[in-house]
């Protein structure tokens, strides 16, 4: 009798024992899947945003550019040369890292040619505009 | 990125768009520049504040070394050589977005895309298109650069088998494009870099000179696709936005000067147009005679004129003639006479080319007008006044269908009751296609520099 019980106690534990393991085991799956749920939904749809985004300004750019004066097809240019120095924003971060190393000279050599850019391309077109201001 | 640093972008892309659209009108144009000023500001502030940023000195150094170098340039650059300057400009986006990918290549946790050698395929993708975008307009815009500037010829160069080189490098660039996506090694994104800089260079040399206006908007778009490319490798918006608005508009510049030539953009980029001199030579000119005139002449002419319209063309930018023309045309306003001017699309070497110079010179904008604007004034005109421009008013463009130039939209100057025409020689323009205006009756021929002869014009009306 006694050791019939002893038996089935040791069994009993073992199971909660094998329980325990499995739930950990079922833990570890469950935040396994959140992880790489929640990874998923931080890489796959940046590229759809950035779709989205990229192709719905196309339309704005399309629209508003239509309705740009011929007269002033050169100041046009002038502005968009300088504001797609823009990209100084990416050359900036390049530059900031203390050891940034080869990436930080090439940040450095992309924020000046891009700074060329900005403030030659705004007073070249405020040049233009000038011109256009004086009435007689 | 921080929510504040994203919303800051956000108002950034609207300052830039409003900027645009301030352009709809010349008053409201300086407001659109100011706009864009801002979003600028605000963008390089913004990113000042980003948590990578650690350290100053090489931004603070850039900055204001660029800066000055913009400044002096674009403060005494003469406005005849606005599109060179802009062609030099587009140069400099594209090679800025060849750094910025290659930083991000080498040091991709500055942008958190992973870490050197270990970047997923996708960011490796886009930072292939900005690299291989930016490279392109690099070379390119130098070679453009070269030829308005005079430093290589404006012919094109032309060779055999070009289009199947250009093919082949294509081919090889889309392969090494999808060998970096795979392997993610140096080797194949320098690869891609080298030949898109030949590339560059390939596509622009066979085009001649007077396309320039559409390939000088076609770089100008390439550098707004750069910058969206480069917006995609760094998931940020305000570069992606930026550059397809800067992208959009230069596409349709482009459009727009291609419509003018009445060309296909195709047809413009595998080039070659303008060499072909054998081939428009058919026309019999043997017993065709031009009226040459002198200055007096053209001076009498137009002072007993009761419409004059002047029609700028490239001519008159080389010889800077534009404050001449406007001289003359004060003088000839006292006397009573109403005069205005037609501009055609492709006038010049940039969009908006002669807008700009006549503005320089202080005509008023609202007497200068697009050509659908004013061809139908033509017939009640007494002069049409071409000063330095040929092609833009051939009427072969009209009715000859052997021409070149056929369907091209033109200027009607030869339904004015006297055609002036003030051109060095009798020379053809560059399609090399003879122009008939110059041996019609009522055509009168001022041979000589543009702003000389219209100096010696001003001079005989006092």
């Amino acid at each position: 009798m006694t050791t019939e019980t002893k038996t089935l106690i040791e069994s009993y534990t073992e199971m909660a024992d094998r329980l325990r393991g499995l739930a950990a085991e079922a833990d570890q799956i469950a935040s396994d899947v959140s992880a790489t749920t929640l990874d998923s939904m931080h890489t796959e749809p940046f590229i759809i945003t950035a779709l989205t985004v990229f192709v719905l300004a196309c339309f704005v750019g399309y629209h508003v550019v239509w309705r740009v004066t011929p007269a002033l097809h050169s100041p046009l240019m002038g502005i968009t040369n300088a504001i797609s120095s823009v990209i100084i924003v990416g050359a900036i971060l390049a530059a900031g890292p203390i050891d940034g190393g080869f990436s930080k000279f090439l940040g450095f050599l992309a924020i000046t040619l891009a700074s060329v850019n900005i403030f030659g391309g705004f007073i070249i077109t405020k040049r233009m505009l000038n011109m256009f201001q004086k009435k007689t | 990125m921080s929510i504040t640093a994203s919303l800051a972008y956000l108002v950034a892309s609207v300052l830039f768009i409003l900027s645009l659209r301030g352009l709809s009108h010349p008053t409201t144009a300086l407001k659109g520049l100011n706009y864009g000023i801002a979003g600028m500001a605000l963008a390089i502030l913004t990113t000042f504040f980003a948590p990578q940023i650690e350290s100053y000195t090489l931004i603070l150094l850039g900055i204001p070394v660029g800066g000055f170098i913009g400044w002096f340039i674009a403060t005494r650059i003469a406005m005849t050589d606005l599109p060179q300057l802009m062609a030099a400009f587009h140069s400099l986006v594209g090679l800025a977005a060849v750094f910025v990918a290659a930083a991000a290549f080498y040091n991709p946790e500055a942008y958190g895309i992973g870490t050197f050698g270990n970047i997923k395929g996708a960011s490796l993708f886009e930072m292939a298109l900005g690299l291989a975008i930016g490279a392109i307009t690099f070379t390119g815009s130098i070679i453009a650069w070269g030829k308005l500037h005079g430093k290589i010829s404006g012919k094109p160069v032309i060779f055999n088998g070009q289009h199947k080189l250009n093919a082949i490098l294509g081919g090889i660039m889309f392969l090494s494009i999808i060998l970096l996506c795979w392997t993610g090694s140096s080797f194949y994104f320098w690869l891609i870099c080298l030949i898109a800089l030949a590339l560059g260079v390939l596509m622009i040399i066979p085009i001649g000179g007077a396309d320039m206006p559409v390939i000088i908007s076609m770089l100008n778009s390439y550098s707004g696709w750069a910058a969206a490319g480069i917006g995609f490798t760094l998931h940020n918006n305000l570069l992606i936005v930026t550059g397809a608005l800067v992208g959009s508009s230069g596409a349709i510049l482009s459009y727009i000067m291609c419509k003018g030539m009445n060309r296909s953009f195709l047809n413009v980029i595998l080039g070659g147009f303008g060499v072909d001199d054998t081939a428009s030579g058919t026309q019999d000119m043997g017993d065709r005679s031009a009226k040459i005139g002198a200055s007096d002449d053209a001076a009498y002419l137009m002072k007993n004129a009761s419409k004059v319209i002047i029609v700028p063309g490239y001519g008159m930018a080389v010889a800077q003639a534009q404050h001449a023309v406007r001289e003359m045309a004060d003088i000839l306003k006292k006397e009573g006479v109403d005069v205005k001017y037609a501009i055609h699309p492709v006038a010049g070497r940039m969009p908006g080319h002669m807008n700009v110079l006549l503005a320089e010179a202080n005509v008023p904008y609202d007497e200068v007008f697009e050509m659908d604007d004013i061809n139908r004034d033509f017939a009640q005109a007494d002069i049409a006044y071409v000063i330095g421009a040929n092609d833009i008013t051939n009427p072969a463009a009209k009715n000859d269908s052997s021409s070149p130039i056929y369907g091209m939209p033109v200027l009607d100057v030869e339904k004015a009751k006297t055609v002036l025409f003030v051109k060095r020689s009798m020379g053809s323009g560059y399609a090399g296609i003879d122009n008939p205006l110059f041996y019609s009756s009522n055509t009168m021929m001022l041979l000589g520099d543009a702003k000389k002869m219209t100096e010696e014009i001003i001079k005989a009306m006092e």
